[in-house]
Parts: C-alpha cells; structure tokens; sequence
C-alpha cells in the first residue's frame, strides 16, 4: 500500500517530464528549420504561406495581455469575496456562497465564450467606440471571471487557516473587525492569497475556448489591450486539426506549446520562490 | 495540507488519463478488422466505413452516413471531424478508410503515403461556393476581385474607397488552419502576386458562424463564408457583377467556389464503393444541396 502511494507520489512527476520530453522531442525540426531565434524574434505568423512565416512574438504578447487583463479582474473581485466570505458572511450566506461560486468553476469555457459573444463584444465595441469589439480586453474580462472561482476558493482557505488567536489578540487591542481584516489577517494569509493568484493566472493563461471565441484572432503586436490578440492555447487549438501532421508547421505549434510550458513553469518557479522566502521570514 | 489535497487530485487525474489511453488503444483495434469485411462483395450489404476529416464537411458527411444506413442496415459507417490535416493523417496511419477534406492533398502528404504504402485516391464530391457577405446596413453592393483582393490585403483600409460610408474596414476571416482561408488566398488575396498575405489586422474567426454572427452585427465588417451559413441578417456583395448562389456556383460564372474531396487508399471496392456511388448519386447530392453546398455539375 506503502509502496503504492509513493509509487503515485512519482508518477505526476514522471507525467511532467514525459510531456516536456514529448513537447522537446517534437520541436526539434522547428527548432532547426524555423530557427528559435527567428521565431522569438520576429511578428510575422503566416504559418500556411509557402515558404511558411513562423512569427511567434505576436502570440507571446497576445497570451500576456490576455492574461494580464484577467489578473487584474480576478484578483481584486477574488480576494475581495474571499474577505467576505471568510470574515464578514453568517454561516448561512457564507454556505449559499460557496456552492454558487462551486458552481461557476462548473461552468464549461465554451458557455462563457458564447456568453462574451452575445454581451461583452458589442459592450466593448459601444463603450470604447472600437471598430470591432473583439479585442484582448473582453478576452481578457471573460478569463478573469472564469478565473474567480479559484482565487476566491484557494483565499478563503488560506484566511481561514488564520489562527482564531490574531484575530482575538487584534480585537483585544481595540481593533475594529474591518481593521483587523487589514492589519492582521490579510497579512497573515498573504501567502496563500499570493499562491491563489498565482493558481488563477494559471487558469487563465491556459484557457483556450473562450479566447478563440473572443480575441478576434489577428496575429498583430497589439498596442493596447483595445486590439485584437491571437494567444498561444488559440493558435495550438485552432491549426493543429488542419496541419501536415508531422510537418514544419506542426512542429512549429508543438514548440508554441514549448514556450507556453516553460512560461508556465517559470510563473510557478517564480511562485513558489516567493511563497517559500516568505516562509522563512515568517519563521524568523 | 494543501499540497497533499493537490497531489492526490494529481494522481486521480493521472490514473484517469491512463484509462482514457487505454480505451483509446482498444478502439484503433477495432477499426483495423474493417478491411476484411470490405473486400468481400455480397448482394446484401455488410462492412463498416470509418470516415475521419473536414469539419466544414461534417455535418454532410454525417447526413451521408445516416441517410446510408437507414437503407443499408448491414453497414456501419462512423464519421469523425477533426480537419482536413487529420483525416489524411488517419488515412495514411490506415486508422480511417475515407478521408474528408476540404483541400486538395499536398505534396508533403503524398510523399508520407507513399512512404507508409498508401495511395491516396481523391474523389471530388460537393462544391463549396464561398460568398462574400457584408452587414445589411452596408451601402456597398458590388465589389470587384481586384477590389476584395485589397481590402483583404489590407491596402483598402476604409469603405469609403469602394462607394460605402467613411469607416475603417473590419476584415473578417476565417482561421489560417481552414481550408477555405487557404482557397481564399490563393483565389482573391495573392491572385496576382504569390507572396502577398493577408493583412495582420485580420481577425481568424473559428468558424463559418463566427464570421455570419460578427458581420450581422458590425455594420463595418466584411467576411466571407460557405453558402451554407447565408441568412437574412448578412447581405451577399456581387463579385464582378455576380451574386453567390447555388446556381452561379454551379454553372461556373461566380469566381470564388471550390471542389470537396473524399480521399481513399487506392481505388475503391465493395462497400466502399457502394458508399462512394451513393454519394455521387443523385440522393447523395440531393443531401449536399440540403446541407447548404452545391451538388456536383
């Protein structure tokens, strides 16, 4: 049994690095034929012209805006409920709370896509006065939203895993319950609030469904979040069904994968850093 | 605590993926018994047909199959989606015996058939008319090729240059994975100059509906999309004076149309063939036109 649990212990670590062997192994012809630093460098991406342009600047800079605008969504709305949920609700709304928000992780990504569809892309259009109201920001809104389940979900644990103790020892200190939220829980659950955020941004980069529906697409270095983007999880989704298969192209979107996954693993490095020197100050 | 919570939800999704690999296995099993059976030629007919490609041929190859299968309960025909790319894929892996696509075969591909022992046999089985819509508020009517050529290339920038309103052009497109963005390209966008490309402003919308709902409701939009998606809340724009309709595409005077194929390993028999007949018959096509592309001349 022993030998069992450990046996699963290794296994997701073996999965990690079989998909980054598999992801590596199918790059190397565009690593070589494409060039890695023609790709990093450049913004053109006609990947079906001939002889094929595999920009993939355009798409790194579109995931970020996306997933820029989603934090910035997720993570005041997320931690904001989160307070309230853990600090401020009854028993009774803080129950009704949470299944609802259980229920909007239910949610698939292809529902909120359709829902972006018919609201927020003639929203924006109307609100900016845009051309098109397929751009990074409504993409970008929708991740966000799609997003809060977990950072509300993961901040609350962690203010709840605030010691009762600080809060007394603040009241008795003549703090008032909104005070003591600030000053000393908060605080106190930095860490996980930080690593909830983290979790979010994870969710958004990722996501693919909603951005194919909502960003519009158009490979261009976009100069403000009012353009539209092509992401990294669109492209791969969008060509990969079409592609010569094991051809350049589709090397090509096996090494956008590539990058997307060493993104994605230097924000979690990153993390994880961070959280673990917090730690040791805590300590001290 | 945490992180525990998270590892065995890590393993539990490990172990499910294992089991989804598994049952993938069993399936490719299945389909390679196919061939026996087809290759018998019986009066009642028997077999079963793995179909795998275009999704922009989907939905009518799926309306084949059944309509197929009411007649012939002896058959078993299963159909797939997944892209043109895919479907020849599966063809050469021999995991399918027909491969939906909605692009001719290319080079690259023939050379990996031959290699794997495949012969790819094309058939031509639907016309796909590809028309040009705008939203109804548009005061543009007509375009010509020269004229949509450089508004999809990005040279025409506002409607005013073509005889519309003063507003800045949205291109619509569909995504650079299609084959109908490729045909597209070929056909308007680097018709007379083989480098050009599209403009980068583009937008790669996902689907035919995509496009249709977007230029219903952006007045500045332009898009083009199959025949089959037409409704009242787009406007056709005539192209060199011609509207696209099932009757100009087929008669041949609307420019911008294009051949659906079928892909088998060499030339068909028994079943196969039974199928790929009925397909070219008149109730095969009758399902093309219903399914919203134009039957073969």
């Amino acid at each position: 049994m022993r030998g069992l649990i450990y046996a699963c212990g290794w296994l997701a670590i073996i999965i990690l690095g079989a998909i980054a062997a598999f992801l590596i192994h199918n790059s190397v012809r565009a690593i070589q034929e494409a060039g890695i630093g023609t790709m990093l460098s450049t913004t053109a991406w006609y990947p079906t012209s001939s002889p094929g342009k595999f920009g993939l600047l355009p798409l790194i800079v579109g995931s970020l805006y996306v997933t820029g605008v989603a934090l910035l969504v997720s993570v005041p709305v997320g931690v904001g409920a989160a307070v309230f949920i853990s600090e401020f609700s009854g028993r009774r709304v803080k129950d009704v709370m949470k299944t609802i928000i259980e229920f909007m992780a239910a949610v698939p990504s292809v529902v909120y896509g359709l829902i972006g569809v018919a609201v927020l892309i003639p929203l924006v259009k109307d609100i900016f006065a845009l051309d098109s109201g397929m751009t990074a920001l409504t993409g970008g809104v929708v991740l966000g939203i799609m997003s809060i389940p977990t950072v509300i979900t993961i901040s609350e644990d962690a203010l709840h895993a605030v010691p009762a103790d600080l809060r007394r020892g603040s009241a008795a200190l003549g703090n008032t319950r909104w005070q003591t939220t600030y000053k000393v829980t908060l605080p106190a659950a930095g860490s996980g609030i930080f690593a909830a955020s983290m979790l979010g941004l994870g969710r958004a980069i990722g996501e693919t469904m909603a951005v194919l529906m909502l960003t519009g697409n158009a490979a261009v270095m976009p100069a403000s979040v009012l353009e539209s983007v092509r992401t990294m999880t669109g492209t791969i989704a969008a060509e990969m069904g079409e592609v010569v298969q094991g051809g350049l192209h589709y090397s090509v979107l096996f090494a956008v994968g590539l990058v997307l996954f060493i993104i994605t693993f230097a924000i979690n490095l990153a993390a994880d850093l961070v959280l673990e020197r917090q730690r040791k100050r805590w300590r001290r | 605590m945490n992180l525990r919570k998270y590892l065995a939800f890590g393993t539990a999704i490990a172990m499910l993926a294992g089991t989804a690999a598994l049952a993938g296995c069993s399936t490719e099993e299945t389909t390679e018994t196919t061939e026996e059976v087809t290759t018998e030629e019986v009066a009642e007919l028997e077999g079963s047909i793995t179909v795998q490609g275009s999704d922009t041929l989907l939905n009518v190859a799926t309306a084949w199959s059944e309509a197929f299968m009411d007649e012939n309960p002896g058959v078993d025909i299963s159909v797939q989606g997944g892209g043109s790319g895919t479907g020849i894929a599966a063809l050469i892996n021999g995991t399918a015996d027909f491969a939906n696509a909605s692009r001719g075969i290319k080079d690259e591909e023939i050379t990996e058939a031959e290699a794997n022992g495949v012969e790819p046999v094309e058939h031509k089985v639907a016309i796909d008319g590809i028309a040009v819509v705008v939203n109804p508020a548009s005061e543009v009517e007509e375009l010509t090729m020269e004229q949509l050529g450089a508004i999809f290339r990005g040279e025409i920038t506002n409607w005013s240059e073509v005889g519309g309103a003063d507003a800045a052009i949205v291109l619509l497109s569909r995504d650079s994975s299609s084959g109908t963005y490729e045909y597209f390209k070929e056909e308007v966008v680097a018709a007379e100059n083989e480098d050009a490309e599209y403009a980068a402003s583009a937008k790669l919308l996902p689907s035919n509906q995509a496009i249709a709902d977007e230029v219903a409701a952006n007045e500045a939009g332009i898009g083009y999309i199959g025949l089959g998606y037409l409704t009242d809340d787009v406007k056709v724009v005539a192209i060199d004076g011609v509207k696209a309709s099932v009757e100009t595409a087929t008669d041949g005077s609307y420019p911008i149309s294009r051949f659906l194929y079928m892909y088998s390993n060499g030339e068909v028999d028994g079943v196969m063939k039974a199928y790929l007949d009925w397909i070219l018959g008149d109730e095969g096509q009758q399902l093309v036109e219903d399914e919203g592309f134009v039957p073969l001349p």
